[in-house]
């Protein structure tokens, strides 16, 4: 062999012993990690669910539906919970429940239909793309082909973040209903011109995701009553699937709080409260808690001020959540300004993007700049 | 099993010598119109394709037949006078205009499946895409109605035109912000949706561009006690604007004109009408060739649809079953082809949004983003199971009220959007509208010509041949069950 094709070939048995790495790094890319979003759709006020309770400016804004400071569930001396949260108290003293302040994004728009496609596609404000963050993750670095599905929407038709871009996504109301209803899929092999092919694509992920989904593990956890706490129970039958999903959307509806808000928040976020409990046992009974990572988020947050009508209107950066087993407990970003207020709503402190780069690179360890359309910093969110 | 398509292979081919044929004269039709009935296959199976674009353009229509609701002759309510409101007051208007929302959107539906020229309606529901306005965010259901007639009386007509009259539509002036571009406080939104999404398209301006521009549109109001467009002169930028290399005091109809001269625009309103029309991907080539003839017109509509509707691409094999249904091809298309009686169309409406074309709320500006992307795995099941629900032979909805009162039944149907805002009266209009919707196989068999092969039925309903080969023993409305369910069902 001549030295000419002895490089030829070493070079040839590097690529494929690259090839192989990435095949790997792919295959096995940390989606066995799963990735659970919660939107909060409408737009959550993350002024009354994280309490900036000390400062006076906050109660100056909000007189009549500021939450008191003593019904706050005190978390330091100047951040508390809603006292409907009282149910993510025990993750936040076993620290794994991380907040995080001020997450909005430059140039905010306050349009619903708007910004939560912003949220979705991980755009900028003036870019309109059609695909999903998620969706184009999972193009760039696809999870395992034997998986139900690369991810399943709960009681939504909507794929959000799993929208477009090729990704296995399946909506789901209820496990049962979509078994049955799935039968009307039918796959076959892929033929004819693109719009056929994408058709029988989708018929196949109605189908895969059928075959290996199933609706009759039985919990020990008691899931609570009303629609999200049905999401709960059927996110948690879908993660108990042997077959694996790398993310699971749920939704919770109706924090557009325009009016009378108070009561109608309290109910909201006691749902997300306790659903979230639900959820964190029932990950225990699977041993799933430590490989999950549960994020909220939402089209804006609301106005500093309070409205006329007892309410809040549409706003723009806002408090969400990260929960998990590997999650590092604790407030992260930064609390409210109320002495820099852009016409009348709180400036955004980190981008949205930079949530999302944690969830790509440093939970499931993908690229995010291609997802995100740019490089976000990431955040000290995670424990190894 | 014998395979359908081995029997359409082997079947005859009846063109008459002059005739395009009932292959030609059905793609046509679906793709002119929303889907086509057995005769009217028939019909236009003799014409040339010459003789079927002269009739189809010469039948346009520039208003609507069906009756509109009641309520478009009321006033509308001032924004003062709902500011002075009390809360309750206004939580009525609100649900009021939802209410008319769904009056609105039946009363379309209604239209698309009466219309005398399924081209002309084709062509109102393509520029509300194109000049997407939603009810989400104009509120008031009496503008979205008089945008809707405007569209439809420009819509086969000139672009210029229409572009002029949209552009100072209420509704448009809500939606995009105009009311609230005032001299030395702009807001560009309407300056840059006007030249990215309604005319030049992307990479044919500069920033500086829509900056200027949005100064000349400033003044463009709205006269709050009637909802009628309002020029405010003092509101108007009166100073020298740069727009496209031009200089000049220009007003807002003049750097229209500026985006007219253009020859990109026509170039960006054919390669759009070529993928409603045509295929997923305009030939860069034809492209210019057709856009030409649409400029030197002077933007006449139908001279852009003649030439693609007779473009070779238009009738290539390989673009046949190319796109994908729109919900609107797919309902009111498969109520239309397969002639359903219909009673109450509400529930076409609802299920049209549901399947993710909810009519005057287009998801953004860019409008429905169409071709794959109307199906997901949602969508697709939705779609099937709108497909199911429709041959179900069922007669009394007495039952299913009285379900209803029970539980959520006909849950796949009625998740669709709104139906939960509609109340309970509401609902149970949806569901015994539901139950007219009837298909009567005999009479729908009746009208082809003589008896009536496997194969006559897919060539009417498919543009490809079945994905899934259909039993020869099966029965014809099973027959038409099943190619409903057929992937190929959703191509076009």
């Amino acid at each position: 062999m001549d030295r000419r094709r002895f490089l030829q070939h070493s070079s040839a048995a590097a690529a494929a012993f690259l090839g192989a790495r990435i095949a790997r790094a792919q295959s096995a890319s940390g989606y066995r990690n799963l990735l659970v979003l919660v939107e909060l759709k409408g737009g959550n006020d993350g002024l009354n669910t994280v309490v900036p309770y000390a400062d006076p400016a906050y109660y100056a804004l909000r007189p009549r539906i500021a939450v008191r400071r003593d019904d706050v569930l005190q978390l330091d001396d100047r951040t508390g919970l809603h006292p409907a949260l009282a149910p993510l108290l025990p993750m936040w003293q076993a620290r794994e429940l991380a907040i995080i302040q001020g997450v909005g994004y430059p140039e905010p728009n306050l349009s619903h239909f708007r910004s939560i496609e912003i949220w979705d596609t991980a755009s900028r404000a003036d870019e309109y793309l059609t695909d999903g963050w998620l969706a184009r993750a999972f193009a760039a670095a696809r999870p395992p082909a034997g998986f139900a599905a690369d991810g399943v929407v709960v009681g939504s038709s909507e794929l959000g973040p799993l929208a477009g871009g090729g990704a296995r996504a399946v909506a789901l109301a209820n496990t049962e209903q979509f078994l049955r209803q799935a039968k009307l899929a039918q796959p076959a092999q892929a033929r004819g011109n693109r719009a056929l092919a994408h058709i029988l694509k989708v018929e196949g992920d109605i189908a895969q995701a059928a075959a290996s989904l199933n609706g009759n593990r039985q919990f020990r956890t008691e899931f609570p009553p009303g629609p999200f706490g049905n999401a709960v129970r059927t996110a948690a039958q879908v993660i108990a699937s042997e077959a694996g999903v790398a993310a699971v959307r749920l939704t919770l509806n109706g924090f557009d709080t325009h009016q009378n808000q108070p009561g109608a928040h309290a109910n909201l976020l006691r749902q997300l409260a306790e659903g979230l409990a639900a959820l964190r046992a029932a990950l225990q009974e699977l041993a799933r808690w430590d490989s999950t990572l549960i994020l909220t988020y939402a089209e804006f947050g609301r106005r500093a001020q309070e409205n006329g009508s007892n309410g809040t209107d549409h706003g723009t950066a806002n408090a969400h959540f990260a929960l998990g087993g590997r999650v590092k407990g604790g407030l992260h970003g930064e609390a409210p300004r109320f002495d820099r207020l852009d016409g009348g709503n709180l400036v955004h402190a980190m981008d949205f993007r930079s949530v999302y780069a944690t969830a790509l690179e440093k939970w499931w360890g993908v690229p995010s700049a291609g997802a995100l359309a740019g490089r976000f910093p990431t955040l000290d969110l995670l424990r190894a | 099993m014998r395979c359908l398509s081995a029997l359409l292979l082997a079947a005859p081919l009846a063109v008459q010598a002059t005739g395009m044929g009932a292959d030609d004269a059905r793609h046509l039709l679906n793709r002119a119109g929303f889907g086509a009935q057995p005769r009217e296959i028939a019909d236009y199976a003799r014409l040339t394709r010459e003789q079927a674009l002269d009739r189809l353009l010469g039948a346009t229509v520039a208003a609507a037949t069906t009756p509109p609701p009641e309520w478009v002759r009321e006033a509308i309510v001032p924004p003062r006078e709902l500011r002075q409101a009390s809360q309750e007051e206004r939580k009525r208007f609100l649900a009021q205009e939802i209410r008319r929302g769904f009056d609105l959107r039946t009363w379309w539906i209604q239209e698309m499946l009466d219309t005398p020229s399924p081209l002309s309606e084709r062509m109102t529901l393509f520029w509300h895409g194109h000049f997407a306005s939603s009810q989400q965010k104009v509120r008031y259901t009496h503008l979205m109605y008089r945008q809707n007639l405007l569209l439809r009386r420009y819509a086969v007509g000139n672009f210029g035109e229409l572009l002029h009259a949209v552009a100072k539509d209420p509704a448009m002036v809500i939606y995009l912000d105009s009311a609230s571009n005032r001299k030395g406080k702009p807001n560009e939104n309407f300056a840059r949706e006007v030249m990215e999404l309604f005319t030049l398209g992307e990479g044919h301006y500069a920033e500086s561009d829509i900056r200027e521009a949005a100064r000349a549109f400033t003044g463009w109001s709205i006269e709050p006690e009637t909802g009628e467009f309002k020029w405010r002169p003092a509101l108007h930028d009166p100073g020298v604007k740069t727009v496209l290399g031009k200089s000049g005091t220009f007003d807002g109809d003049a750097v229209l004109d500026l985006l007219l001269e253009r020859p990109q625009t026509a170039e960006f309103v054919v390669a759009k009408l070529w993928r409603e029309f045509v295929s997923p991907e305009p030939d860069a080539a034809e492209v210019k060739r057709i856009s030409a003839k649409f400029y030197a017109s002077n933007y006449g509509i139908k001279v852009a649809l003649r030439e693609l509707l007779l473009a070779p691409a238009f009738w290539a094999p390989e673009n046949r079953g190319a796109l994908i249904k729109s919900p609107v091809d797919l309902v009111v298309g498969t109520m239309h082809a397969l002639d359903f009686s219909i009673g109450d169309p509400l529930p076409l409406a609802l299920v049209v949004a549901q399947l993710g074309q909810n009519l005057f709320s287009p998801p953004n500006v860019k409008g429905w983003p169409g071709g794959e992307a109307w199906i997901n795995s949602s969508s697709l099941l939705a779609r099937k199971a709108f497909a199911e629900r429709i041959f179900r032979a069922e007669e009394m909805p007495g039952l299913a009220l009285a379900e209803m009162q029970k539980r959520r039944t006909e849950a796949d149907v009625t998740r669709a959007k709104g139906f939960g805002r509609m109340g309970q009266e509401g609902r149970e209009r949806f569901v015994r509208a539901l139950y007219e919707i009837q298909f009567d196989p005999q009479r729908w068999l009746g009208q082809f010509p003589g008896a009536v092969s496997h194969a006559d039925i897919e060539r009417a309903l498919l543009a490809r041949e079945p994905v899934n080969a259909v039993p020869v023993e099966s029965p014809a409305r099973e027959v038409v069950k099943r190619l409903a369910l057929d992937p190929a069902y959703q191509l076009k």
